[in-house]
């Protein structure tokens, strides 16, 4: 459903994804795990459509879209829906226009559709009857799941979350993942996440890869994973200090 | 007793240290850039270069793109309604201030030379001629860009930092449909509407400054009406059309190529309004000299 071939990002003299592979199969979760600063939010950018990699190519449903036009993207954007670090809501709309904003630019049903989709997208991410709040009025964790509930407004095949549980309390993050997995199971989404939260992996992804020096370094189950011959992944895994990852200052 | 001395010249000495070392972290700053500048006067000039046509090309690609999406009809009346509430009928109170205290201020000077040197039955001419070509449109430009070219860089900036122009183009939904085009169409449209306020304010002001001191109201009046054409008011319209265009792209570019946080806001906001500033400075030369040039400029 989503791959990433050769896929490379450059700014500058900087590399930050580095001839990277990557294959994400349709209604799995695939958690990218990663250093802060590794690169995994330039990926999803990437895979979003919203950056132009430097070289290399991104497939969905083997169509290249790193080559596509602005308007042609916007097709295939429409088709993806993505979740922000920090939500990214519109500051000066309140809830219901955040999640019906794709809806009604796009003039794609009556106000009353729009309406009930509202309703019932605000109801799957537990949040009913918030319509009239402002973005400032929701806490950290409300404002990601109003951020899930604008991603599906528009019927997604694939989400894509953006570090879905940082800066979140354990409970808010363990309440995230498990919306991350109730959506996929309830709207059998495709969904690729990056975040560095093992709980949160450990929680939803049904695979995880490990990004590190803009390659994909290993991929595997979870449990695969925490047994794995790489010593960068045990290191990260295991949140050990010690090993080949280097803190420098 | 000596020992609280002793603290109290030890802090004492300390703020000094503290501010001599402010002082030398500036001056040092300042070292370094006239070295930059000296050293490598080559270099220096080549990234000044670089920056201006990055700016050039980015606007210049912005400024197509709005236009094309205008003129494929793809505009927001609700959101330009909006926008011409916020440029325009906002800055209405504070764009008729200043351009009627400058007509006032002009018609002091002009007036008081006029009655003592005998040809203040001139004032209502020279004002309304001032008023209409320079002070009524670019004051009102000016004001708009402190107003209005600052909120459309900061609000840009925010949105562009917080990762909600992604979001938009996450929805498949062109940040320049949605954000620069109503602004723009906003902007042509309310800035000569506020140029023909000013310009009747402007006047206005001069008359009752001129009156007061000593020039006749019919004077003034006549004056007026033989100087002051039509053409001259609507070309001074004209130039605001320009004006509009500088303002919106010039906030939008300054906001989308935002980076680092409020830092960066602050930095694209104060870079918009200075640039819109001279920009229109510059423009309102060359219009002028355009429209209002020649040997029959005065005739």
């Amino acid at each position: 459903m989503i791959r990433a071939i050769q896929l490379s990002y450059r700014v500058g003299n900087k590399t930050i994804l580095n001839y990277l592979d990557l294959a994400v199969e349709k209604g799995e979760t695939l958690a990218v795990m990663g250093m802060s600063g590794a690169g995994k939010s330039t990926l999803l950018k990437c895979i979003g459509g919203l950056i132009r990699p430097t070289f290399g190519a991104v497939e969905i449903d083997g169509v290249d879209i790193t080559r596509m036009k602005e308007s042609e993207l916007d097709a295939v954007r429409v088709k993806i829906g993505m979740v922000f670090q920090y939500a990214a809501l519109f500051d000066s709309l309140n809830v219901y226009e955040n999640v019906s904003f794709g809806l009604r630019r796009h003039k794609l049903m009556s106000e009353e559709e729009i309406a009930e989709v509202v309703r019932t997208r605000l109801a799957i991410v537990g949040l009913p009857r918030t319509e009239n709040l402002m973005p400032a009025q929701l806490s950290g964790g409300m404002q990601k799941r109003v951020g899930l509930a604008r991603a599906l407004a528009l019927d997604p095949e694939i989400v894509l979350y953006d570090e879905p549980t940082a800066g979140l309390d354990p409970i808010t993050s363990a309440a995230i993942a498990d919306l991350i997995v109730k959506t996929r199971n309830e709207l059998g989404v495709t969904s690729m996440l990056v975040t560095h939260d093992i709980a949160t992996i450990k929680r939803v992804a049904s695979r995880v890869a490990m990004l590190h020096s803009g390659k994909i370094v290993a991929v595997g189950t979870v449990e695969e994973m925490e047994d794995h011959p790489n010593p960068i992944v045990r290191q990260f895994i295991t949140g050990s200090g010690e090993g080949p990852i280097r803190i420098t200052e | 007793m000596g020992i609280i001395t002793d603290v109290r010249r030890d802090n004492g000495e300390s703020e000094r240290a503290g501010r001599i070392d402010l002082v030398g972290e500036v001056l040092q700053d300042v070292g370094n850039e006239v070295a930059a500048v000296v050293s490598a006067p080559g270099e220096y000039v080549f990234r000044a270069f670089t920056k201006f046509f990055e700016f050039i090309g980015e606007s210049s690609i912005l400024l197509t793109r709005t236009v094309r999406f205008i003129l494929a009809g793809r505009i927001d009346l609700r959101d330009t309604v909006n926008q011409m509430a916020f440029i325009g009928v906002a800055s209405l109170p504070i764009v008729l201030v200043t351009v009627a205290f400058s007509g006032a201020v002009l018609s002091l000077y002009m007036s008081q030379l006029g009655v003592r040197w005998g040809f203040g039955g001139y004032t209502g001419g020279v004002i309304g001629l001032s008023v209409a070509r320079e002070l009524g449109p670019v004051l009102t430009a000016v004001v708009v860009t402190a107003r209005s070219g600052s909120a459309i860089a900061a609000e840009i900036g925010t949105m562009k930092v917080t990762e909600q122009i992604d979001a938009l183009r996450a929805l498949a939904v062109s940040p320049v449909q949605y954000l620069v085009v109503p602004r723009l169409i906003a902007a042509i449209v309310m800035l000569p509407v506020l140029t023909i306020f000013s310009d009747i304010i402007g006047t206005v002001a001069g008359y009752l400054v001129a009156v007061v001191n000593g020039v006749a109201g019919g004077g003034y009046v006549s004056s007026l009406k033989s100087q002051v054409l039509p053409s001259d008011v609507v070309k001074g319209l004209v130039k605001t059309l320009f004006f509009a265009v500088v303002i919106v792209i010039v906030g939008a570019q300054q906001g989308l190529r935002t980076t680092g946080g409020a830092t960066g806001v602050g930095r694209s906001t104060t870079s918009a309004v200075v640039i819109s500033i001279v920009t229109i400075y510059i423009l309102n030369f060359f219009l002028a000299y355009v429209m209002f040039g020649g040997k029959t400029a005065f005739l």
